[in-house]
């Protein structure tokens, strides 16, 4: 009974999570230019968004910006976390952390048009506002998400492996890069796909630091939709969805050959277990 | 010479202080420049008076005497002016509310996430946080779509003969908090389902054992232990709805004025860059307060547990 109960509660709630996004997929083919009135099965808004220039503009635009805020702020974030982590004592610790934490609380409204005063009030450094100003702003954003995600990964790592490449007379720098960076590899893909889409998608602060000539995708389909309901919001939105799905299956087949993989390896490696004497007899001396 | 230059850069005390200064420094930089110096702008601009268009210094000094000039117009205009103090009620009824939804509707969801058969699990959650990946300005407009007058949940009830004209539910509070619950509602589950998830199930059994109830056991045992989840989730729901912008503007009605969209008004339609300053630095002063009870009770825990 209480598992019944439990499980139409569960189904309830993914519904509720998945049936806009349902919705917002049927009605982009529908053929009606009224985007709740089902009249009948089209594609004529997939052939009009590819004359649409507004939006092919923006994304370009939007990509653009994504691309360089992810990859500044996961190497924000990677030095970032690695203060956090390994550098427990100095001053001014607490305040890098407040530093850390603050844009993940700070509405987006604040941290929007804070940074464009400051931009305004420093015109000769930044010049007008446009892809620069945006991608300080998205920068400033995403490096707090890319140092949480990295943090989690560091605090979990097994700090001997770097002690035995130290010992073993690597430089600090090889460390590093031989040992620490393909630990922590899969967080820094995770963190840059991360900020990748919060940059993307990111609204409040594009709308506060685009200029003229930047206009993100999320400025051009969110001007469209207070206007109301229009199909072409509807296109990319399941345009999004098919591509955000597709690589989340590609990605989870390849999280599970990797698993796999080293399952076998694990496997193997137990199944000849070679004596290794002379680890032995230097432990015994 | 050049020998000695070399020695220079590889003296380890110097690489490690060199080294160790640029990974801490280089973010910290950042963050200063492009994070707090904007802010404390955005405080001088609050309290600047204005001439003209030109914002006076403000500190002066004149004849051997110095003046601090603070305007405080804007500040008391947000404490007293109806319309400000109404604002703000609102936004804090409505984060309150929206995290209250989250609550009833997540809690039960998360529990029996984590109580799912374990090979379920993985999927579940991949299934709660999937949404995030697509864009939630998408999923916002999506809404439009169901709640309009001519929408799909009107058109189907009219379908079926549950009602003959349609009800108004855009526009309104409802459907703001509709919007709210539903962008929100992942962040109440994630850390109850992490907390969820790692108790201690012998616990129940115990308690089963010793004769109590089910609903009992879930009171006393189950609630309690996750606690931690319950107040994380709740500060991830009430904070950032409490400044919310998008889902005002795109699902709520005129009456629905929250902070957030205030400040963007003040500054976008009356050009009005100190208003708007101040509006930010007393949101700043709101979001603090319910920051400081997470962070206390966060330390008292630590303390508790000894770590």
């Amino acid at each position: 009974m209480r598992n019944r109960f439990g499980l139409t509660w569960l189904i309830c709630g993914y519904a509720f999570l998945y049936l806009p996004i349902l919705t917002l997929i049927v009605f982009s083919f529908n053929e009606s230019k009224l985007a709740s009135l089902w009249t009948h099965f089209s594609l004529k808004w997939y052939a009009a968004i590819l004359d649409d220039t507004e939006i092919i503009d923006g994304f370009l635009v939007s990509v653009k910006i994504a691309l360089m805020s992810a990859s500044a702020s996961v190497i924000l974030g990677t030095l970032a976390a690695f203060v956090m982590v390994r550098y427990t004592r100095f001053r001014g610790r607490a305040l890098f952390i407040a530093h850390i934490n603050a844009p993940l609380v700070v509405p987006e409204v604040i941290t929007g048009l804070s940074l464009l005063l400051f931009f305004v009030s420093c015109d000769q450094f930044f010049g007008r506002r446009g892809l620069l100003t945006i991608w300080i702003g998205h920068t400033s954003i995403c490096t707090s998400y890319a140092a949480v995600v990295i943090q989690s990964r560091l605090v979990g790592m097994d700090k001997s492996l770097e002690e035995a490449a130290m010992d073993l007379g690597c430089k600090p720098f090889q460390v590093f890069y031989l040992v620490t960076l393909p630990l922590i590899a899969q967080s820094l893909v995770s963190a840059w796909l991360l900020t990748f889409t919060i940059s993307l998608d990111d609204v409040v602060t594009s709308a506060f630091l685009s200029g003229p000539g930047t206009t993100t995708l999320p400025l051009v389909l969110f001007s469209r939709a207070r206007l109301g309901l229009n199909p072409s919001v509807n296109v990319v939105a399941t345009i999004t969805v098919a591509v955000v799905g597709l690589g989340v299956l590609l990605g989870s087949l390849w999280l599970a050959r990797q698993e796999r993989r080293r399952a076998e390896e694990q496997a193997a490696a137990y199944r000849n277990p070679k004596p290794e004497p002379d680890v032995e007899a230097a432990i015994a001396a | 010479m050049m020998k000695r230059i070399e020695n220079f850069w590889h003296s380890p005390a110097l690489r490690k202080g060199w080294g160790k200064r640029s990974v801490i420094g280089i973010p910290y930089i950042f963050l200063i420049l492009f994070f707090s110096l904007p802010f404390l702008i955005v405080f001088k601009l609050s309290i600047s008076d204005t001439e003209g268009i030109r914002f006076k210094d403000l500190f002066d000094y004149i004849d051997g005497v110095a003046i601090l000039r603070v305007r405080v117009s804007n500040y008391l205009f947000l404490m007293t002016d109806s319309l400000y103090v109404y604002t703000y009620w609102y936004s804090i009824k409505l984060a309150a509310l929206n995290t209250v939804i989250c609550l009833i509707v997540g809690y039960p969801f998360a529990y029996f996430m984590a109580r799912a058969p374990a090979t379920w699990r993985p999927t579940l959650l991949m299934l709660v946080t999937l949404p995030f990946w697509t864009s939630y300005l998408l999923r916002v407009y999506a809404w439009k779509g169901l709640l309009d007058d001519n929408g799909v949940i009107n058109n189907f009830l009219i379908w079926a003969h549950v009602i003959d004209s349609p009800i108004k539910m855009m526009y309104t509070s409802f459907s703001m908090m509709v919007g709210l619950v539903y962008t929100y509602l992942p962040f109440m589950i994630l850390p109850l389902y992490s907390t969820l998830v790692k108790m201690n199930l012998t616990l129940l059994e115990a308690a089963s054992d010793l004769g109590a109830r089910p609903l009992t056991t879930f009171w006393l045992i189950t609630v309690p232990l996750s606690k931690a989840g319950i107040i994380a989730g709740s500060m991830l729901v009430f904070i950032p709805s409490l400044g919310e912008y998008v889902i005002p503007e795109l699902l709520g009605g005129p009456e629905t004025q929250m902070i957030g969209r205030t400040l963007w008004n003040e500054f976008f339609s009356n050009n009005d860059w100190t208003m708007a300053s101040a509006v930010a630095v007393s949101m700043v002063v709101l979001i603090l307060i319910p920051l400081a009870v997470f962070n206390k009770y966060q330390a008292d825990s630590g303390a508790a547990k000894g770590t």
